[in-house]
């Protein structure tokens, strides 16, 4: 992986006539975990879907060094609120249609057999429990193999067990040089290298 | 590229014929609407084989209207349709993409079906074979108009009527052109040539401009 570096200067956010946040910074390489926290409503997923380029900010600029060809969305991978996974579909059609889509090339079993769900390929999501499909989500970010991981609440709907299990994964990517960027209530089951805290003005 | 294109059509096709039966629902209402005109025009058969390829051409054209509302509509309540923005691939060639798999899905039943149910209508030989070529041409415009109106309507919880409301005024000229290409067979004189060569050109236009238009509409969809 290419030393990637992502900086944000002075980022604001507005949501109708409302600021959502100003004057947001952050430098992260190759490695760095950063957590965003604060209470419901200060934009942790605006910042994060701002960062990932789904939205606009009002104002302030992000850079990603080096810059790839086709623009910043090929180097992140977002995990958001919902978890992109078709119901009719099995977990390895889901998995696989989104690696021939983004062009990952990890191993659907190997990703599957990491996050606890071995064996269960052929289920189709439909019949999965909200935990189980947040588990798939999870293996996508294994099989498709992009440098910047964009984790809205991550440990959403996950047990103690999955929830060590994402502390793993993402010590195992930032140890391959990945970027992590999370949105979080609770504490990650890493520790960060730094935390934002958002909202505070707005409160 | 074009492996992650054939992934998106490949993927909107399966999940229509997987989810609520889109190709057999539409072609069942297709089948409906036209066997129940010969009950309402009556069973004069010059009459049915004059008027025939009309009533094929708007029963697909209704038939092709349903499910394009869940076209990108699930994407957006899953989460898939963040994701389709941040493949790297251009939106304008995923919207084509989806376009094609649900005409795969939809579109090309009702061509396939078309001979057959022009029987129904005492359609010659000749005009079901030119009937199925308009529409063989034809519905790829009617699905990629329909796509925009699906783009447009993708942030409205409920846009089904809405979507043909937007639609159908669009496809009025595909109508034109489709049905007298294939009537010019049956009644003639005029030739088959013309109006079937702009039908072709409609569609070809309706991919840019779906394209396009899609791609801006989902992008100004985005919150």
């Amino acid at each position: 992986m290419a030393a990637l570096r992502l900086t944000a200067e002075a980022l604001a956010a507005r949501r109708g006539d409302r600021t959502v946040f100003e004057d947001v910074s952050f430098s992260i390489g190759p490695g760095d975990v950063l957590a965003v926290t604060g209470p419901n409503g200060a934009g942790k997923s605006t910042l994060l879907r701002i960062v990932a380029g789904l939205l606009a900010p009002a104002r302030g600029s992000i850079v990603l060094d080096p810059a790839p060809d086709a623009g910043r969305g090929v180097a992140v991978h977002y995990l958001g609120h919902l978890e992109a996974l078709k119901p009719a579909f099995t977990i390895a059609e889901n998995l696989a249609f989104w690696r021939r889509l983004y062009g990952g090339a990890g191993d659907l079993d190997e990703a599957l057999e990491d996050v606890g769900l071995g064996g269960l390929a052929h289920l189709p999501v439909g019949r999965l429990s909200a935990g189980q499909k947040r588990r798939v989500a999870i293996a996508r970010l294994l099989v498709i193999d992009r440098p910047i991981w964009l984790l809205d609440e991550p440990t959403t709907a996950l047990d103690a067990a999955a929830e060590a299990t994402l502390g793993r994964l993402i010590e195992r990517h930032r140890t391959c040089g990945g970027l992590v960027l999370a949105a979080i209530h609770r504490p990650l089951p890493v520790d960060p290298t730094a935390t934002i805290v958002l909202g505070k003005a707005a409160a | 590229m074009i492996a992650a294109l054939a992934a998106v059509a490949g993927q909107t096709a399966r999940l229509q014929l997987r989810t609520g039966g889109g190709a057999l629902v539409g072609l069942i209402f297709f089948l409906t609407v036209v066997t129940i005109i010969p009950f309402g025009v009556g069973p004069d058969l010059n009459l049915l084989s004059r008027i025939g390829p009309a009533i094929l051409w708007i029963g697909a054209l209704l038939a092709t209207l349903l499910g394009l509302d869940r076209l990108f509509q699930d994407d957006r309540s899953d989460g898939s349709l963040d994701l389709l923005h941040l493949s790297g691939h251009p939106l304008e060639l995923i919207v084509l993409a989806k376009a094609a798999g649900h005409w795969l899905a939809t579109g090309l039943p009702l061509v396939v079906a078309a001979p057959f149910l022009g029987l129904l209508l005492a359609i010659e030989p000749v005009a079901l074979g030119a009937v199925t070529l308009t529409l063989l041409a034809g519905t790829p415009a009617l699905t990629l108009v329909g796509t925009v109106g699906a783009a447009l309507t993708t942030a409205l919880g409920r846009g089904g009527l809405l979507i043909a409301v937007l639609v159908l005024p669009f496809a009025i000229p595909v109508l034109i052109f489709g049905v007298s290409a294939a009537s010019s067979v049956i009644v003639g004189p005029a030739p088959f040539l013309p109006p079937f060569l702009i039908l072709v050109a409609l569609s070809l236009v309706s991919a840019v401009v779906a394209a396009v238009a899609g791609a801006a509409a989902l992008r100004s969809g985005l919150d």
